[in-house]
């Protein structure tokens, strides 16, 4: 369980956060969605002591971020920024293997490599292995990041964008790959885009607006009409298919008539 | 690529002839079956001349490719090393510091004042370094350089005034011919630090990524940093002291291994340390047989042959991704 509380923010002056008090259950994909700048990705670099916090007291199964060792955490949380620019030249198996150092600092066991071996295989990398990260395309870049971030076994994995440069095929996949691992007892944290992914994946939906938790519930609860127009400030149709509901986002509505 | 211990094994018999030639080498004839008979002055000359030259040779190029990686993956930046970032010239200021107001203190007094100001200097640099664009990798051995230079003209200003002129030259050329038994024992210590880089490899490896990825596996980004700063600038300062500064060592050999190798430097190292001691110890070579009996810096042969592979593999690198 991750607890929030009472997390306020500010960046040169300008409020990022103002008193965000949430918790994010164990077991799950919870899926933080709302416009550009409402400090999704602020919140999940402070879960993920990343950025130093200025007030409030964030617990990773009741660790303090602020408090506990850093290499303690690592073996507890980890997280994938929404700007990769490893400007180093590994290979996908260097990298991926990397994820592993929190727990061998330096010395792979065999169960080490087996590890790597089936994150590298869950994101279909295992031809690429070889190759450095300066000869892949964005998409195979960025599954061979959430390799990384998979193989350090974390029961907590936080995800900025993930789906960012995968084609439809991937995206979907790397989905159904969460979601599995989701009912296995890990824990994601999701940013995404596409309102719909997160309508069809998510367990629990967090929105957020101007720096502050707007609303959360199931998909079903926060994916409608009237929700999604408070939160992104966009007249969005909402249809329900095959159970989901699903946001028309890319479409305009029609123009009501008679009123 | 299909067997990295068979081209490991290879460059290291490479490096054996190499070094078996540089004690074969010199003003002096010396005949290695004298040395055995024990005749004339032979053994003496092989003793208190050739073996410590050749391995102040090999300590300097390990030492300082390796030092230049290390920088490398610290700053997250290919055009850094000890010379780009104002390092070599900080440990010369140092230096010259220390002969100016402790004419009598023992040289490692000297190359710990040397060393001080070289983390001073580095520091400084990095300092600068969080103030720049981040997109802007270019502007970063510009800036150093600059620093660099900043630097050297205090050195220069201060030694013309101290009428020490003519050190600081020793210091900024890199040159072997003067090392003999007694003279060059000091850089083991960058044997040392090498070996202690080495150790540290994964933990260099991962800062090369960025803060947040070392964030993200547990590395305390701090220490590491500072493991790091300290390995390049002391081993800086001991080249400076013993042989004097080797420019672009540092630049050519690990970026010629990040190409082949990549940056893992668990790999990395090992052909950065020997490729580094076989560079120096060929440069050396051919300074000394170009025109026997005189010779001719190693800083010299190094920048032309340097210069010229580093062209190659920046040209040879655009032709690839045009193609």
């Amino acid at each position: 369980m991750i607890e929030i509380s009472n997390v306020s923010h500010n960046i040169d002056g300008a409020p990022i956060l103002s008193d965000v008090s949430l918790t994010i259950p164990r077991g799950g994909i919870t899926a933080l969605i709302g416009p550009n700048g409402a400090g999704k990705s602020t919140l999940l670099s402070l879960i993920a002591r990343l950025v130093r916090l200025q007030s409030g007291v964030i617990t990773v199964d009741g660790a303090d971020v602020t408090t506990t060792p850093t290499d303690t955490l690592a073996r507890k949380l980890s997280i994938l920024r929404q700007d990769n620019s490893v400007a180093a030249r590994l290979t996908v198996a260097d990298l991926v293997g990397f994820g592993r150092y929190p727990h061998h600092k330096g010395r792979p066991a065999p169960e080490d490599h087996a590890l790597v071996d089936h994150a590298l295989e869950m994101m279909g990398l295992t031809q690429l292995r070889d190759r450095f990260l300066d000869e892949l395309s964005g998409g195979q870049r960025q599954r061979a990041y959430v390799a990384m971030v998979l193989a350090q076994d974390t029961d907590y994995v936080l995800l900025d964008e993930p789906l960012n440069n995968l084609d439809m095929k991937h995206a979907r996949e790397m989905m159904e790959r969460l979601k599995a691992a989701a009912s296995q007892g890990k824990s994601f944290v999701i940013v995404v885009h596409d309102i719909n992914f997160a309508a069809a994946y998510a367990d629990l939906i967090v929105a957020l607006k101007d720096g502050r938790v707007h609303s959360l519930g199931t998909p079903a609860e926060i994916v409608t009409r009237p929700k999604l127009g408070e939160v992104f400030d966009l007249d969005i149709v909402v249809e329900t298919v095959g159970g989901h509901p699903l946001a028309l986002h890319q479409i305009a509505p029609p123009p009501q008539t008679g009123t | 690529m299909k067997s990295p211990a068979l081209h490991m094994l290879l460059a290291l018999t490479s490096l054996v002839i190499m070094a078996a030639l540089s004690l074969m080498i010199g003003a002096s004839d010396m005949n290695l079956g004298a040395v055995i008979r024990g005749e004339g002055d032979d053994t003496l000359i092989l003793l208190a001349s050739r073996i410590p030259r050749t391995l102040a040779i090999i300590l300097t190029g390990v030492s300082m490719a390796i030092s230049g990686l290390i920088f490398q993956m610290l700053t997250r930046n290919k055009f850094v090393e000890p010379a780009t970032a104002g390092t070599a010239e900080s440990a010369g200021l140092g230096l010259l510091i220390a002969i100016a107001f402790f004419p009598a203190a023992p040289l490692l007094a000297k190359m710990s004042i040397a060393a001080l100001c070289a983390i001073a200097g580095t520091l400084l640099f990095l300092r600068i370094l969080d103030r720049l664009p981040p997109h802007e990798p270019l502007l970063v051995p510009l800036v150093g350089l600059m620093l660099g230079g900043v630097i050297g003209a205090v050195a220069t200003f201060f030694a013309y005034q101290a009428d020490l002129l003519q050190y600081l030259g020793i210091w900024t050329t890199g040159e072997f011919s003067g090392v003999l038994r007694g003279r060059y024992e000091l850089l083991w210590i960058t044997g040392i630090l090498a070996l202690i880089g080495y150790l540290y490899a994964d933990q260099f490896s991962i800062m090369g990524m960025g803060r947040d990825v070392s964030i993200t596996l547990g590395l305390d980004h701090r220490t590491v940093m500072w493991i790091g700063l300290i390995i390049v600038s002391v081993t800086t300062a001991v080249v400076v002291v013993t042989v004097g500064a080797i420019p672009f060592l540092g630049l050519i050999v690990p970026n010629i291994v990040s190409r082949i190798m990549g940056d893992n430097l668990r790999a990395a190292v090992p052909w950065a340390a020997s490729l580094g001691a076989g560079a120096l110890l060929l440069c050396d070579i051919i300074g000394r047989v170009i025109r026997q009996p005189y010779e001719i810096p190693i800083g010299t042969i190094f920048g032309v042959v340097g210069a010229a592979v580093f062209l190659y593999l920046l040209l040879g690198r655009q032709s690839h991704a045009v193609r």
